[in-house]
C-alpha cells in the first residue's frame, strides 16, 4: 500500500513538473514579447520603465489593418454561417456515401497549404474585375479556409441529437420546413454554431499564409502588418503589435474554452 | 373529462398500401385495412415486421408505393405531407424539443396554428392538468423522468385536437412498473377522448389491454385482424397462436369421428389423418389417473402467486405448459395426468 502511494506520488510530481515546463515553454516567450511592447527601451530592459507609447504608435500606423482584420473576420463569419450551417444540415440529413465524400472534400482547404490555395485563387479569379485589389479577395480566401471548421462544428452537434425525429415531431404538429428549421433545428444546434463561430473568428483574425499572398498594400490585415513590422521596425513596435493581437484573440479563445467546458446540451 | 376534449372520430382507410424501400427491400406487402372512427387499433408483431412503416404511411412520413391510397374519412390524404394531415404523433424516443420548456413544447402546435396567446395559454394549462403535468410546466425536458416525458409528448400531440392519434411503441423505453401505470393512463385517455388511435407495439400484453382490435403482422403482411378475444381464442395460424400468449401443441390422429391423443380417444369432427392441435395452458386440467387423457412428468414448476405454472413432459411429443392452483404442492419429478376438453382444441392449418 505504502509503496503504491509512493509510486503514485513520484508519477504525480513528475507529471506536474513536466506540465509546468511545457506551459513555461509556451507562455514565457509570449509574456516576454508582450512586456517588450510595454517597455520604454527593450535593450535597456524593464528598468527603462513601462509605457503605452508603442501601443499608441501601433494604433497610429496600423489601425487600418486592425479594422480590416475585424471587418474580414465578421464578414467571414456571416458567410460561413450562411453557407456552413445549411451545408452541415444537408450533410446531417443525408446519410450515405456521397454525403461522407462531400464531408471529406470540405476538409481539403485545411489539408492543402494556404499558399497553394491562395495561388490557385489568384490564378483563377485574379483577373476578374477589381477583385484582386479588393478586400473581398481576402474574404474569399478566408471563407474557403474557415468553412470546413464551421461545418464540422455544427455537424458534430447535429450528429449527437436525433435531428430527424425532432423534425418529424415538429412536422406532426403542423410545422412546415422553414419553421422547423428556425424553431427546432437551429436552436438545438446552438452550441455547435457558437463553437464554430468563435473558431471562424479566431482563425480569420490570425490567418497569415493565405492572406500574405492575397493582400495588396491597400488590403493589409493584422497578421500581415505584424510580419511587416517585425521585418522593418523597432522590436518594441512589433511587440506592442503582438500585444494588440493577443487582446483581440484571447477573449474569443477563452469563450471557446468556456463553451467546450459547458459541453453539449443534454437532450 | 371536459367536453372540449372530446375529439372527432375520423375513420381511416388504407387501400393497397405497400412499401418498397430504396434498394428493393419490401417492408410491407400491399395492405387493405379500414379503421373505424373512434376505434383504437393496435399493430402487433415482432421487430422488423413492418408496423412502424405502416404507421408512418398513415402519418404521412412515408409514401406508399404507387397505387396505394390513404383516406381520412372521405378525404384522400395520400399526397399530403404530415404537417398538413393534422395527426398527433407520439414517438418511442419522445421527440420532445430540448430547447423548450414543457409548456412551450405543448404550446408548439397551437403556435403553428396561430391560436391567440390567451386561448393558447388556457388550452396548454388544461392539457397539462389533464396529464397531471401542471407543476412541471416551467421545467426543461432534461429535468423530467421517462414517464413524464411521454406524458408531455401525449399532451403535445393531443392539445391540437388531431384527427387521429398515432403512437409508435410509446412505452417501450420505460421500465416495467411505469409502463403499466402509463398504459392505464393511455387507455383512460383514448376511451375518454373518443379519438381514432393507431398504436404500434411488439408487446402482446399492451396490445390486448389497449386494442379494440389487433392487427397481427408478420414479415410485412397481416396475419390476422380481430378483437383481442378473437386473436387469443381463434388464432388464424400457428404464427399468431405462438405470438399471442402461451400455446401448447399436441399431435393427434383423427379417424372416423374420433381423435386419439396419447392413449385417449375423444369425439372429433374433421378429416381423417394426422392433425396438429393447439391448446391454451388454462384449457388443460390436472386430473386423476382414472379420468386423465395424457400422462406426464413435471419438469418444472414456477410459483406465480395466483397459480403455479407447470411444464409437463408427456411420454412422447413436446412439453406442455399447464396452470395449477397457486397452492399446488406439485414439483419436479411428480407424475401427473392431464385432461383435455375437445371443445377447446384448435386444429390450425
Ligand atoms: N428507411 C428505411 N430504409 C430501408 N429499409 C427500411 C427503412 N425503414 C424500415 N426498413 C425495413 O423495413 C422493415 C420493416 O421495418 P419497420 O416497419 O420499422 O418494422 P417494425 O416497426 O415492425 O419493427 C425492416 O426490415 C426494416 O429494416
Ligand atoms: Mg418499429
Amino acid at each position: 500500500m505504502q509503496s503504491l502511494s509512493n509510486r503514485r506520488g513520484w508519477g504525480f510530481w513528475l507529471q506536474l513538473g513536466f506540465t509546468l515546463l511545457v506551459c513555461a515553454l509556451l507562455t514565457v516567450p509570449m509574456v516576454m514579447s508582450m512586456l517588450a511592447g510595454l517597455t520604454a527601451n527593450y535593450f535597456v530592459g524593464l528598468k527603462s520603465g513601462l509605457t503605452l507609447r508603442w501601443v499608441e504608435e501601433v494604433w497610429r500606423v496600423y489601425s487600418g489593418t486592425i479594422l480590416l482584420s475585424l471587418r474580414i473576420a465578421f464578414a467571414c463569419l456571416a458567410c460561413t454561417l450562411a453557407l456552413g450551417v445549411p451545408a452541415a444540415y444537408a450533410l446531417a440529413r443525408r446519410p450515405g456515401r456521397i454525403a461522407r465524400l462531400v464531408e471529406e472534400l470540405l476538409m481539403m482547404p485545411v489539408a492543402i497549404p494556404g499558399l497553394a490555395t491562395a495561388l490557385a485563387l489568384i490564378v483563377t479569379y485574379g483577373g476578374v474585375g477589381d477583385l484582386r485589389s479588393s478586400w473581398l479577395f481576402i474574404l474569399i480566401g478566408h471563407v474557403l479556409f474557415t468553412l470546413p471548421f464551421m461545418v464540422r462544428a455544427v455537424l458534430a452537434v447535429m450528429g449527437s441529437i436525433d435531428l430527424t425525429t425532432l423534425e418529424e415531431g415538429a412536422a406532426s404538429l403542423g410545422a412546415g420546413f422553414l419553421r422547423r428549421f428556425f424553431t427546432v433545428v437551429l436552436p438545438n444546434c446552438r452550441s455547435g454554431i457558437l463553437a464554430g463561430s468563435l473558431m471562424v473568428l479566431t482563425l480569420s483574425v490570425g490567418e497569415f499564409n493565405l492572406t500574405w499572398l492575397l493582400h495588396t498594400p491597400l488590403t493589409k490585415t493584422l497578421p500581415v502588418g505584424l510580419a511587416d513590422s517585425y521585418a522593418s521596425l523597432r522590436i518594441e513596435i512589433g511587440s506592442a503589435y503582438t500585444l494588440v493581437f493577443f487582446l483581440m484573440i484571447v477573449p474569443s479563445l477563452i469563450l471557446m474554452q468556456a463553451l467546450a467546458k459547458r459541453g453539449r446540451p443534454s437532450v | 373529462m371536459p367536453d372540449s376534449f372530446h375529439l372527432d372520430a375520423v375513420p381511416i382507410r388504407l387501400e393497397r398500401c405497400g412499401k418498397t424501400f430504396a434498394g428493393g427491400a419490401r417492408a410491407l406487402e400491399p395492405l387493405d385495412l379500414t379503421i373505424r372512427g373512434g376505434e383504437t387499433i393496435v399493430f402487433l408483431g415482432p421487430s422488423g415486421c413492418g408496423k412502424t412503416t405502416t404507421l408512418r404511411i398513415i402519418a404521412g412520413l412515408e409514401n406508399p408505393d404507387p397505387g396505394g391510397r390513404v383516406l381520412f374519412g372521405e378525404e384522400d390524404v395520400t399526397a399530403l405531407p404530415i404537417e398538413r394531415r393534422n395527426v398527433g404523433m407520439v414517438f418511442q424516443s419522445y421527440a420532445l424539443f430540448p430547447n423548450m420548456t414543457v409548456a412551450e413544447n405543448v404550446a408548439y402546435g397551437l403556435k403553428v396554428r396561430k391560436i391567440a396567446r390567451a386561448d393558447r395559454a388556457r388550452r396548454v394549462e388544461e392539457m397539462l392538468d389533464l396529464m397531471h403535468l401542471g407543476e412541471f410546466a416551467g421545467r426543461r425536458i432534461d429535468q423530467l423522468s421517462g414517464g413524464q416525458r411521454q406524458r408531455v409528448a401525449l399532451a403535445r400531440a393531443l392539445v391540437v385536437r388531431p384527427r387521429v392519434l398515432l403512437l409508435d411503441e410509446p412505452l417501450t423505453a420505460l421500465d416495467a412498473k411505469l409502463r403499466d401505470s402509463l398504459r392505464l393512463e393511455i387507455d383512460r385517455l383514448l376511451r375518454g377522448l373518443g379519438i381514432t388511435a393507431v398504436y404500434v407495439t411488439h408487446d402482446q400484453g399492451e396490445a390486448m389491454a389497449l386494442g379494440d382490435r389487433i392487427v397481427v403482422m408478420a414479415k410485412g403482411r397481416v396475419a390476422q385482424v380481430g378483437t383481442p378475444r378473437e386473436i387469443y381464442y381463434q388464432p388464424a395460424d400457428g404464427f399468431v397462436a405462438d405470438f399471442i400468449g402461451t400455446m401448447n401443441r399436441l399431435g393427434g390422429m383423427s379417424r372416423g369421428g374420433t381423435l386419439s391423443i396419447g392413449a385417449a380417444t375423444l369425439p372429433w369432427t374433421g378429416p381423417d389423418g394426422a392433425v396438429e392441435l393447439l391448446v391454451r395452458p388454462e384449457d388443460l386440467a390436472l386430473a386423476g389417473e382414472a379420468d386423465g387423457h395424457l400422462a406426464g412428468t413435471v419438469a418444472a414448476a414456477v410459483f406465480l402467486g395466483d397459480r403455479t405454472r407447470l411444464v409437463v413432459e408427456p411420454a412422447d411429443g413436446p412439453a406442455l405448459t399447464v396452470d395449477a392452483a397457486g397452492r399446488s404442492e406439485l414439483g419436479r419429478g411428480d407424475r401427473v395426468w392431464l385432461r383435455v376438453d375437445p371443445a377447446r382444441l384448435l386444429a390450425v392449418p
